[in-house]
């Protein structure tokens, strides 16, 4: 360890959607490390700890090969301007400046971009369109929650710290005793190591949740439901009723819930259900839902895309504006079907976590890839070029899983450009070209200012 | 004779602390093709912790390690894994029109190969 | 370097400089309107047009939040109205809650090149400032939410004024704000805290924070004049949308005293009738008090027929409209700041309350003596889209088309108002002043609002025509800050436009106590509560006065 320490704080942990502000980094400048990352839980230390500078790593690669970062940006810019169906996707794990840069790219080519929101919560974003949310800031549970109703979800592993700094034990204005004000409990399928926070376990058959959920919608209406609940469902009358009687009675009442009902047999609907039901408790009392949020900056990429595109995910630029649909612009059918010529990947590895008809069109066509490290997808692709870390190296907007902005603070400089750098570069390339095609083709750029692109 | 079984991916904490070591890491790769199944039904099912088993669907198929669960934490006929390549190869790709293919629902076969 | 420009020709329309339809020419030169050009301009021949400044939108919802979460709510909104880009101009989604690029540039196709979002809560300030920054063409500031501050409602129940006061400027200060905005004062409590109740009267107060709505309008409306913020305390009132709120309105008008205040879509604030049952128009009321008191600004927050989307941080309101249809709904809690509700809405003509809304914002534009004071808002996208401007404008300065559409709307409603007997007709100047000059002047912006020498060069031409709807749907050109946005009502370059707050003085000492609040009741960290100057970009702190 040098001499040459700093230390960073109210840093902020990027690593999972709770996004938690409070780190106390300790930086060595000489090795470009961090060698303590105080307030961080098990997740976050390691995201801090195993963060160094490859020196040797090329910035920039063209088919595995080292090249400048000029010729991969020229190369990239050419390859989506080239391409008849281009897609962008990712930008869970970046800024939101260097997402509105990926939103821009992807309108100037017509192409189609969407996010890891669409295998994590995108089926709770249509849910949301379908009926709306009561929702709050996690401070609001803080303060006020005496019943908080984890469901599908696994914070102990996946949020470590959201019991202690939002939820279960956090003190709060009208929480001063913290778990000891408030009832807790997680529904799932299987026992997670969540189940010992809570005073109580609820746990549901695998695929049924939307049946439990929608019991519970109508014990609140005071309606009567199948007497073979149990059979279906694994879970007793019994028990519903009396989860219903708390619900309807607590003052300040959350439902968070998780990928466990997005991922499963009635996706869209089981989140739905749940949102339908805290709307619901709303006749009663204060009741509010948020989903648990994974990537540290997922939410901010569907704030980007809303408000430059109007929608949250799966948006489609190829008629000159955006369109919305979920399922037809949406990167997994897009691959699986094989329309896709050109993809622009940005911080993230699908190549390790998609269903493997999609991985598989991903190996056939060229890739330009964003990201920190060598990845399944990085290796794949035609472009890749290896960028600074946000929140370390970078800083930049997030957004927590509430809808909160953070700054981030820099830890220590890397030599690799931000992703923001890297696309706002591809843009300025991709616009040059885009507008010297349109004139190629006869849309005279300066006699007729305002010939639209689109009529390209 | 292969039993049908559900599989559950998801996320744990050895997965979110690897992944930070680097996603081509062997200890990314261990974790993600090792999976969790209840005790008892190890037993019931004649495998032992360490057995390489082979997880077969309509989609692919995979080898992954076992390891016991204690009881009472998984259901019977269920098994987990932690997110990552193998359960790609085991993923269905439709996402009946909603973006999301089934992630965390997934029907396999499971017989011991060694 | 932007080129010097003569507008030559064009009939002016600037009441600020006592200026009602002469030929005159204008010049343009470094983003400014100049005397005399220092070098020879280009010349645009804009004989037989009228050339205006730009519109300022003292009232809208354009971005945040809230505002986005309207819009991941509603693709159907966005889907039947597209907008596409161009080589200049950014692709977007329309609808009543348009995305920023859309919003920006369907400002400027209007002829409005200011608009102010009237509701932040702090903790949202950042997320505003990032939108802005993709919201094309027009200047932008906005009001923050501090009127269910519980660290500032604290200080009031203690009588700690001038640690109030200081509180008040830290926090204009840490969000970039340009005024402070009330929202149902005292009424966030009640609602998050109490099972969804709501504060029914301006002087009772809530159990948790012991402070009435009247404390709060008060300590606000005295400390915000005693900073000098440009525009003073922007007031939504409590009650908004119950019959019989119009006493409230009043209550809340004499709380200022001679002080300047300014009060949101008052419209919505001038209903008579019993609580629960049908409202009646009390426009007379409202509109007699604001005529008498010129220490009072105000907008008006018409509505429109068709779509609307109510989005506002009064949540006991959102979720009283939601039980109508009990269609899609959204709540959202902001700790320790605020409340939020959308709903998908329409205003339908054959509808007893939507006609007399209707009715009731257009006679307070008629029966409203000083047009200085009273500004045109549809309190978008509350009571219609801002796109709905030109056929409001249309019902103001022509008489037979307003009855042509009074007929076709409930007649028992305009029954119960004097609407049909108002005969007035706006002006252009008097459009002029309602659209431009007066929120200039409420907003204390010296350098809009008009085309004297110095003021900053955003100009409307439109071409004449009977048809006001027509002629202020589609000007001819646009200009901001000297640059041709829109030449021959085509976009001809993208513009950035600047972003307007305010810097009051505060006493440094005042953090000691903010910050242990912080610590117990915020979930984020002091230190990264506050917007740093890197978001700031092309910018301008308007002085306090």
């Amino acid at each position: 360890m040098s001499e040459n320490i700093k230390v960073v704080e109210n840093a902020t942990c990027t690593f999972c959607g709770c996004v938690c502000d409070d780190m106390i980094l300790t930086v060595d400048l000489d090795e470009k490390r961090i060698t303590k990352s105080k307030n961080a839980c098990i997740l976050g230390k390691a995201w801090f700890a195993e963060h160094y500078i490859e020196e040797d790593a090329p910035a920039a690669m063209i088919d595995n090969k080292p090249v400048s970062i000029e010729e991969a940006v020229e190369e990239a810019a050419r390859t989506l301007v080239n391409a008849r169906f281009p897609i962008t996707y990712g930008l869970s794990d970046t800024t939101c400046e260097a997402q509105r840069q990926a939103v821009a790219i992807t309108d100037s080519i017509k192409g189609n971009i969407d996010t890891t929101t669409s295998v994590c919560h995108g089926p709770s974003g249509i849910a949301l369109q379908g009926v709306g949310e009561s929702t709050m800031t996690l401070g609001e549970v803080k303060n006020r929650a005496d019943l908080v109703i984890y469901w599908g979800g696994n914070p102990a592993e996946s949020h470590p710290r959201h019991f202690g700094r939002y939820a279960v034990t956090a003190k709060g204005m009208f929480t001063p005793r913290g778990k000891k004000d408030r009832h807790v409990v997680v529904v799932d399928v299987r026992r997670t190591p969540s189940a010992p926070a809570a005073n109580q376990f609820i746990q549901v058959k695998p695929g049924k949740d939307f049946e439990v959920l929608w019991a519970l919608r109508a014990l609140v209406k005071n309606r009567a439901i199948d007497p073979d609940i149990e059979a279906i469902t694994g879970v007793s009358l019994e028990t519903l009723q009396e989860l219903v009687d708390r619900m309807k009675n607590c003052r300040y009442g959350v439902l968070f819930f998780g990928m466990g009902l997005t991922m499963t047999r009635g996706r869209h609907f089981n989140s739905g259900a749940l949102l339908a039901l805290a709307t619901d408790l709303n006749e009663y009392t204060h009741f509010v839902a948020k989903p648990v949020r994974g990537h540290g900056n997922v939410t901010g990429a569907d704030n980007v895309m809303s408000w430059q595109t109007g929608y949250p995910f799966g948006v489609n630029f190829s008629r000159g504006f955006p369109r919305f649909n979920p399922g037809e612009f949406t990167t997994v059918d897009l691959l699986a079907k094989q329309d896709v010529d050109a993809a622009l990947i940005i911080a993230t590895d699908p190549a390790s976590n998609f269903p493997q008809a999609a991985i598989d069109h991903l190996a056939k066509i060229p890739v330009i890839c964003l990201d920190t490290k060598t990845s399944h997808t990085s290796q794949l692709a035609h472009v890749a070029f290896r960028t600074s870390t946000y929140g370390i190296n970078t800083e930049g907007t997030v957004y927590r899983m509430d809808d909160v902005p953070i700054t981030l603070r820099k830890a220590f400089d890397s030599p690799f450009p931000t992703d923001e750098e890297i696309l706002t570069a591809v843009k300025k390339r991709v616009r040059e070209l885009v507008l010297a095609k349109g004139r190629a083709r006869g849309a005279t750029g300066e006699s007729k200012a305002a010939a639209p692109v689109q009529a390209i | 004779m292969p039993e049908t079984m559900l599989l559950i991916p998801g996320r744990s904490s050895k997965q979110g602390t690897s992944l930070n070591k680097g996603k081509l890491g062997e200890e990314y790769l261990d974790i993600t093709s090792t999976v969790e199944i209840d005790v008892d039904e190890m037993t019931r099912l004649g495998f032992n912790s360490g057995d390489k088993l082979r997880l077969k669907n309509h989609i692919g198929e995979a080898v992954v390690t076992c390891v016991p669960k204690k009881a009472g934490h998984l259901p019977e006929g269920m098994i987990f894994i932690a997110y990552g390549p193998t359960s790609s190869r085991l993923m269905e790709s439709d996402t009946a029109g909603s973006g999301m293919p089934l992630s965390k629902h997934i029907s396999v076969e499971v017989e011991k190969i060694s | 370097m932007t080129e010097c420009i003569q507008l030559a020709g064009g009939k002016v329309h600037d009441p600020a400089n006592g200026i009602d339809g002469d030929i005159r020419d204008l010049y343009l030169e470094q983003g400014r309107i100049v005397e005399t050009p220092s070098s020879k301009p280009r010349k645009i021949d804009v004989s037989g047009m009228v050339v205006m400044p730009g519109g300022v939108d003292i009232h809208c919802h354009i971005a945040g939040p809230k505002v986005n979460l309207a819009r991941k709510l509603q693709p159907e909104d966005h889907r039947r109205d597209p907008h596409p880009g161009t080589e200049h101009t950014r692709s977007g989604a329309g609808g009543t809650v348009p995305s920023t690029f859309a919003t920006g540039y369907r400002y400027a196709t209007l002829g409005y090149t200011t608009a102010m979002e009237a509701a932040v809560p702090p903790i949202g300030a950042r997320h505003v400032i990032e939108e802005f920054h993709d919201t094309p063409v027009i200047d932008k500031g906005f009001y923050v939410l501090l009127g269910n501050n519980i660290f500032l409602q604290q200080l009031i129940k203690a009588g700690r004024k001038e640690e109030f006061r200081h509180a008040v400027a830290w926090w204009i200060n840490a969000t970039k704000a340009y005024t402070a905005k009330l929202v149902n004062p005292g009424g966030d409590e009640p609602w998050k805290g109490k099972k969804n109740s709501n504060v029914k009267n301006i002087d009772e107060k809530s159990d948790a924070i012991e402070v009435s709505p009247r404390q709060v309008i008060e300590s606000f409306i005295e400390t915000v004049n005693d900073l000098g913020l440009p525009h003073p305390p922007h007031i939504h009132c409590n009650n908004l949308g119950h019959s019989g709120n119009f006493e409230t309105t009043l209550e809340t008008m004499k709380t200022a005293g001679d002080k300047r205040v300014h009060l949101a879509h008052i419209q919505f604030h001038s209903y008579a009738g019993e609580p629960g049952k049908n409202p009646k128009s009390a426009s007379r009321q409202i509109a007699e008090y604001v005529n008498e008191h010129p220490n009072i600004t105000c907008d008006v927050g018409q509505v429109m027929f068709g779509k609307s989307t109510i989005m506002t941080a009064d949540a006991p309101l959102a979720y009283m409209l939601r039980g109508f249809k009990k269609a899609k709904w959204v709540n959202a809690d902001t700790e320790c700041e605020s409340g939020c509700g959308i709903v998908p809405f329409s205003y339908q003509e054959h509808v007893y309350v939507h006609a007399l809304q209707w009715a009731i914002g257009l006679e307070l534009f008629l029966l409203s003596k000083d047009p200085w004071r009273i500004v045109l808002s549809t309190d978008h996208p509350n009571g219609g889209s801002f796109m709905s401007y030109p056929k409001l404008i249309r019902l103001l300065m022509d008489r037979e088309f307003r009855r042509e559409e009074i007929k076709r709307v409930n007649q028992k409603a305009i029954n119960g108002t004097i609407l049909n007997e108002l005969d007035r007709e706006y002006t252009l100047n008097e459009i002029a002043i309602i659209t431009r000059a007066g929120p200039a002047r409420a907003l204390n912006l010296k350098n809009k609002g008009h085309l004297g020498p110095g003021a900053d060069a955003d100009i409307t031409i439109y071409d004449e025509m009977d048809d006001k709807e027509a002629m202020f749907n589609a000007p001819r050109y646009v200009v901001k800050s000297g640059e041709v946005i829109i030449e021959d009502h085509e976009f001809r370059q993208d513009y950035y436009g600047k972003f307007l707050h305010t810097e009051p003085g505060y006493d440094e000492s005042i953090v000691s106590e903010v910050r242990p609040f912080f610590e117990n009741y915020y979930s984020i960290e002091f230190a990264n509560y506050a917007v740093n100057d890197s978001y700031l970009h092309d910018h301008e702190v308007i002085p306090t006065v």
